[in-house]
């Protein structure tokens, strides 16, 4: 039994928890740039938090039920229409077989996550079903959503409960003026004192490279590394490095022009000086930036970063706990 | 004894580790015997240990292994971790099509990134490298092998460090702007570094050719590819042979049929006879790929 996609929406793919283990190959983890959102969306209809669902960015795709299904969305402010008829967010629905699910513009956030029960049963690959565009492997045929597609659907789980809601507590504001927790370092040291701050005051405002891969940020103050003889191998420019690793959330500023955030889609390492890493606690948070939203960056320490992942995991405990009771 | 490793931490999730500022095969071996060590010694938590070129990143789950232990017990596998100085790995001989219509088309199409928006990658490369033309350029470009000290950026792509003298290497800038598009198979260099994009997708890299030998296949079609998806590993040898036009329609033909094939010869490196001697390691290297 199958979902068919009638119009794909800007950049929908299917996403789970992701895959590790293989990105010292360059393979990224991939997975839903919004954990929290496909986990409260799975649960809503029964499913495991981490079955595969489907990511949409910016604009909703319209898909064709071809059998009975639970579903609910969660993440970005974008209100599905069934039929053309107003459905909740953070609230399992019923959809009969032939009904068509489609969604408004979006309002607030950037990427909303569509669970159906059973989840989307395409074949794992690399231990996931998450779709890596870039390497062509896991989701659908290794790709995003294209018109036509006909996504396979697991069997329904019988957990499922319709009009069952997220409560107010455990729903995830997004939209306004955002800030991005970062721990300064890896190369942190190249800039200039006065950038190293500067980096930090200025408000950043999120450009239209804004992916999967990463985020690209305009609008700051350009920044200066710390003059020096290039070592060898790196390149002339004072924010080349010998090509090294990249975390996935780590800051490059090529150029010392437009800081860039790696995601769950990142290029697995390169030639720019990283001076610092998103925390893992706000991936989430920044999944949800729009392009022309504000952000700012936040100097943290390693321990606050800790505490700060801590209180997360305790609100993932908290939603899950909630689908216990 | 070895310069002590630089650590920082990449967030809360991430352990980076720099060898080295600069490039040398000295300290891509150093990482190598570090990362083996972390690897041996399986600890819980860590997801992936990535070997890079003059440094290595570890990523890891911080709910299973504390950040700052983790730190301990690398910085106590660095101390204990003996250099090999000697690998048994494999030569590959890679055909190119040198200054190919698509990587013109694509370095046209981000001109305004680029350092030199009057001349091309090729000829930019060749002027700032001191070489009369493109062709003296390339020439010495597919003259010597090539060492894969690291694979990463995207799926599969190699990063290859030139093997020749330090002061024979060719270096070039990376562009101003990294391009948002690049041909599937594109031969690269950006800083000392070769690369082959082994996907279509973004990048910085000056581009002077393409492969029609496919190095990443998630179906793995052709017989290379068909114990891993993904072709290079770190330690790989990699010499170029510049093909024209015709050749590589050919190849490509070959490659649409499944019956592509590359020459591939087991070969044994010493870093210390490569060190001593890079000019006679080169001519051995390229006559164990023409052993038959």
């Amino acid at each position: 039994m199958s979902l068919k996609v009638l119009k794909p929406g800007l950049a929908t793919s299917v996403q789970d928890a992701g895959r590790e283990g293989y990105y010292h190959l360059g393979i990224p983890p991939s997975g839903a740039l919004d954990q929290y959102a496909l986990r409260a969306a799975n649960l809503l209809v029964g499913n495991p938090a981490t079955a595969a669902a489907l990511e949409c960015t910016l604009l909703g795709p319209q898909l064709e039920f071809q059998r009975d299904a639970l579903v609910a969305v969660c993440g970005a402010a974008m209100t599905p229409r069934l039929d053309g008829a107003e459905m909740p967010l953070d609230c399992a629905f019923r959809v009969r077989a032939g009904q068509v699910l489609g969604f408004d513009f979006i309002k607030a956030g950037a990427r909303g996550y569509i669970a159906i029960d059973g989840g989307i049963d395409v074949p794992e690959v690399l231990g996931s079903r998450s779709t890596y565009g870039l390497g062509s492997i896991g989701g659908f045929v290794g790709r995003r959503l294209q018109a036509g597609d006909e996504l396979p659907l697991g069997a329904p789980a019988p957990a499922g409960r319709e009009g069952l809601a997220l409560p107010r507590s455990l729903q995830i504001e997004v939209g306004g003026e955002v800030s991005l927790r970062v721990v300064p370092g890896l190369y942190h040291h190249r800039l200039t004192a006065q950038a190293a701050e500067q980096f930090f005051a200025d408000t950043w405002t999120v450009g239209s490279e804004a992916d999967r891969t990463g985020f690209r940020f305009k609008g700051g103050t350009p920044l200066a590394f710390e003059p020096r003889e290039q070592p060898f191998g790196a390149g002339s420019d004072p924010s080349n490095i010998v090509d090294a690793c990249y975390p996935i959330g780590s800051i490059q500023v090529p150029g010392g022009l437009e800081p860039i955030v790696l995601h769950r889609d990142a290029v697995s390492g390169g030639g720019y000086a990283m001076i610092g890493t998103v925390i893992s606690a706000d991936l989430d948070r920044m999944a949800q930036l729009q392009p022309n939203q504000k952000a700012r960056f936040v100097a943290i320490t390693l321990e606050e970063a800790l505490a700060a992942r801590r209180r997360y995991k305790q609100q993932v405990e908290n939603l899950y706990r909630f689908f216990l009771a | 004894m070895h310069e002590q490793i630089r650590y920082s931490f990449g967030g809360d999730e991430h352990l980076f580790a720099e060898v080295a500022e600069s490039m040398s095969l000295e300290a891509f071996f150093r990482g190598m015997a570090v990362t083996r060590a972390v690897e041996r010694q399986t600890i819980p938590g860590v997801l992936d240990v990535c070997l890079a070129n003059a440094s290595f990143q570890i990523r890891f789950d911080p709910d299973q292994v504390a950040p700052q232990a983790l730190l301990e017990q690398v910085r106590e596998l660095e101390a204990h971790a003996t250099t090999e100085r000697s690998i048994h790995t494999r030569i590959i001989e890679i055909p190119v099509l040198y200054n190919d219509p698509w990587t013109h088309e694509t370095l046209m199409r981000f001109r305004d990134r680029h350092q030199d928006p009057a001349s091309t990658d090729l000829e930019y490369a060749a002027r700032i490298n001191g070489y009369q033309d493109a062709q003296a350029f390339i020439e010495a470009h597919s003259g010597t092998p090539w060492f894969v000290s690291m694979v990463g950026f995207v799926a599969g792509l190699p990063f290859m460090y030139q093997m020749v003298e330090r002061e024979r290497q060719l270096q070039v800038p990376k562009y101003l702007r990294p391009r948002t598009d690049t041909p599937k198979l594109t031969l690269g260099h950006g800083g000392c570094f070769g690369c082959i994009y082994s996907v279509r997708g973004a990048g910085g890299y000056q581009m002077f050719g393409v492969t029609p030998a496919p190095i990443y296949d998630p179906q793995q079609r052709l017989g290379y590819l068909r114990d891993s998806m993904v072709f290079f590993r770190a330690g790989d040898i990699v010499q170029f042979r510049p093909i024209d036009r015709e050749a590589y329609d050919r190849a490509v033909a070959e490659v649409e049929a499944g019956s592509f094939a590359l020459r591939i010869r087991p070969v044994e490196f010493d870093l210390d006879a490569f060190l001593a001697d890079p000019q006679g390691c080169k001519q051995r290297l390229q006559e164990v790929l023409h052993v038959a």
